[in-house]
């Protein structure tokens, strides 16, 4: 509960300094709702109970290593290729940050 | 009868628990009358998830969540159950974790949502009034678009594109269905809910006749030139169902004109088709009561403000879901329970007299096209001009012509995905 209004607060502060990095058409996101598009996947808080794999529990380091190597293709994968294009690297960062302090 | 009472005293948790922790109009004692900050209406994808995120992100806003039903059956993974491969309970959810978290659920209809006076009315009598209220009613179904079929004859020819009894029904026809028999489909035009859906209703029904019935045929009328994953569908029943699917389009006579439903048969421009179980699925548009409250403009959808899901027609009101014009989102359970999310964050920030935020979506439709065999198609969404984007270069299909593992891998994760969905709305 508290973690979330801390999220609301790190938006606030994301979206200042994230403008400089947006890609070319599309507004920067709060750091509020990105985080929350993983969870629908990977379960709230990143906590699996399927067949997806969990990434609750994991540190920042981890987390946006596997992202930028899925985005670049470095890493193969089924589906997170195509989910990491749609976002900028600071967004990714934003994102890691976020699930690791969970 | 157990089943009545049950329900009574289901009733009577709701309300009460609406008067512990609403403020009282004081007159009607049973009455769920009483306000909220939020009054979510529906508690499928859409609604529940919002009513679940506007907790998480400020535990203070008081929710009223009202749905008619205790019980949800879910459309994502009702063609299991169509297909045999799983039984009811696999697919329903219930609201226990909502209201642990503080959400008032009250079970009933709300029968007309008041923009001016910002309160809902409810089918067993009393109103709740709002600050906000988000709206994801799901679809109803355009029956005038088709002649000789209406909500009557779902009983014998079911559309099962709402999970629950109708999903039962077109199951339990296709188990008494002989070898040998036909199985009649018709999708919709677009838009509609669930763009791959009927695509893994073929396949997950062909998957059960060639396991049981494996003399039956499938015969599709679509009234489209082509249909979502239509490559990566075609490909795999090619693969595993081969000389079972006949697949009209438009241009080859698929347009369903008229039906009977006594004599089980769907008439096109051209021809006339019979089936030994049909499912006809109407033409849509938006929730009953979108329609009846004046949210809806003539599309028979309700058109909103992309940023903050605000109806355009009704201020303070916000649809999301199935029912709202999210495009270029697809109308998804995915996407419902995304769009609410971010609905959620903006509401929450508005009470709070703060600016929305932007939004950014992710929508990913898995399929079955057996157990082992799943494809997906996904997209990440951005906002820019007042719109919803598309994110360059983001989303797209599974690749056509992967290895048997890939495929493996993808149907997991479809039950992967389908389990963190719902842990993530209902759990
Ligand atoms: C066969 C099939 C397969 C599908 N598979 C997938 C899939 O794999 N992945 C995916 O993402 N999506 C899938 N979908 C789509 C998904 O089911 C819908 O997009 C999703 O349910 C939309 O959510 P919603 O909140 O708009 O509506 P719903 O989930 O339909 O919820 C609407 C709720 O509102 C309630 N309600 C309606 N009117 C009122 C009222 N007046 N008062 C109070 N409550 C009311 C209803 O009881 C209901 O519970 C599938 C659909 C079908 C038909
Ligand atoms: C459509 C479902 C889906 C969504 C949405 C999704 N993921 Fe994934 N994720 C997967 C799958 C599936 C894998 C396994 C790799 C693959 O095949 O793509 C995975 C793997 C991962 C891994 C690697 C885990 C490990 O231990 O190797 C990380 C980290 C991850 N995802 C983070 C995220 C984050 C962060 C988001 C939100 C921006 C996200 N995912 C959104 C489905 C999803």
């Amino acid at each position: 509960m508290i973690t979330q209004n801390k999220i609301l607060l790190a938006g606030m502060v994301i979206v200042g300094i994230a403008y400089v990095y947006q890609p070319a058409n599309a507004e920067t996101a709060s750091a509020a709702v990105l985080a929350n598009t993983c969870y629908s996947c990977h379960g709230t808080n990143g906590k699996s109970v399927g067949d997806m794999p969990t990434i609750a529990g994991k540190t920042k380091n981890f987390i946006v290593d596997k992202l930028k190597a899925f985005k670049s293709g470095a890493k193969s994968s089924t589906v997170m290729m195509r989910i990491t294009k749609g976002f900028s690297d600071s967004e990714l960062d934003a994102i890691s940050g976020i699930i690791a302090n969970k | 009868m157990a089943k009545i009472s049950r329900r009574h005293f289901t009733a009577g948790l709701g309300v009460s628990a609406a008067l512990g922790s609403l403020t009282l109009n004081g007159k009607a004692p049973f009455a769920a009358t009483g306000k909220a900050q939020v009054v979510v209406v529906g508690g499928g994808f859409g609604g529940a998830t919002a009513a679940k995120y506007l907790k998480r992100f400020n535990p203070k806003i008081s929710v009223v969540l009202v749905e008619p039903s205790s019980q949800y059956a879910t459309c994502p993974f009702s063609n299991t159950v169509i297909g045999g491969i799983n039984k009811m309970d696999y697919i329903t959810h219930n609201y226990d974790a909502l209201k642990k978290m503080g959400v008032t659920v009250v079970h009933d209809l709300v029968t007309h949502i008041d923009g001016a006076k910002k309160s809902v009315k409810l089918a067993k009598g009393g109103d709740i009034s709002f600050e906000r209220c988000i709206v994801s009613p799901g679809i109803d179904f355009r029956w005038d678009k088709i002649s000789g079929l209406d909500a009557s004859t779902a009983n014998i020819i079911p559309h099962a594109w709402k999970a629950g009894p109708q999903t039962i029904l077109l199951r339990n026809q296709l188990a008494a269905m002989p070898d040998g028999g036909t199985f009649l489909m018709s999708p919709p035009l677009n838009p509609f809910r669930c763009p791959p859906g009927p695509g893994e209703r073929v396949s997950l029904v062909a998957n059960y006749f060639k396991k049981h019935k494996p003399k039956s045929k499938i015969l599709v009328l679509d009234p489209k030139p082509k249909f979502s994953k239509q490559g990566l569908f075609k490909e795999g029943w090619a693969k595993l169902y081969p000389g079972m699917i006949e697949y009209h389009h438009t241009s080859d006579d698929g347009i369903v004109v008229r039906a009977d439903a006594k004599a089980k048969k769907l008439f096109t421009e051209f021809g006339e088709y019979k089936g030994d179980v049909i499912n006809f699925i109407p033409a849509q548009k938006a929730g009953k009561i979108a329609q009846t409250s004046g949210l809806t403009n003539k599309s028979g959808w309700c058109p909103v403000n992309q940023l903050t899901f605000e109806s355009k027609l009704m201020p303070g009101v916000h649809v999301i879901g199935d029912a709202s014009v999210a495009s270029p989102m697809p109308k998804s359970g995915f996407s419902a329970s995304a769009q609410a999310k971010v609905c959620a964050a903006a509401v929450s920030n508005l009470l709070q007299g703060q600016s929305p935020g932007t939004p950014k979506f992710v929508n990913t439709c898995y399929s079955l096209v057996a157990e082992n065999y799943g494809i997906s198609v996904a997209m990440v969404y951005g906002f820019a001009n007042g719109k919803i984007i598309k994110m360059k270069g983001s989303g797209g299909l599974s690749p056509s012509g992967a290895n048997a593992e890939y495929r493996s891998k993808e149907a997991d994760y479809s039950r992967g995905w389908y389990a963190s969905i719902s842990q993530d709305i209902w759990g």
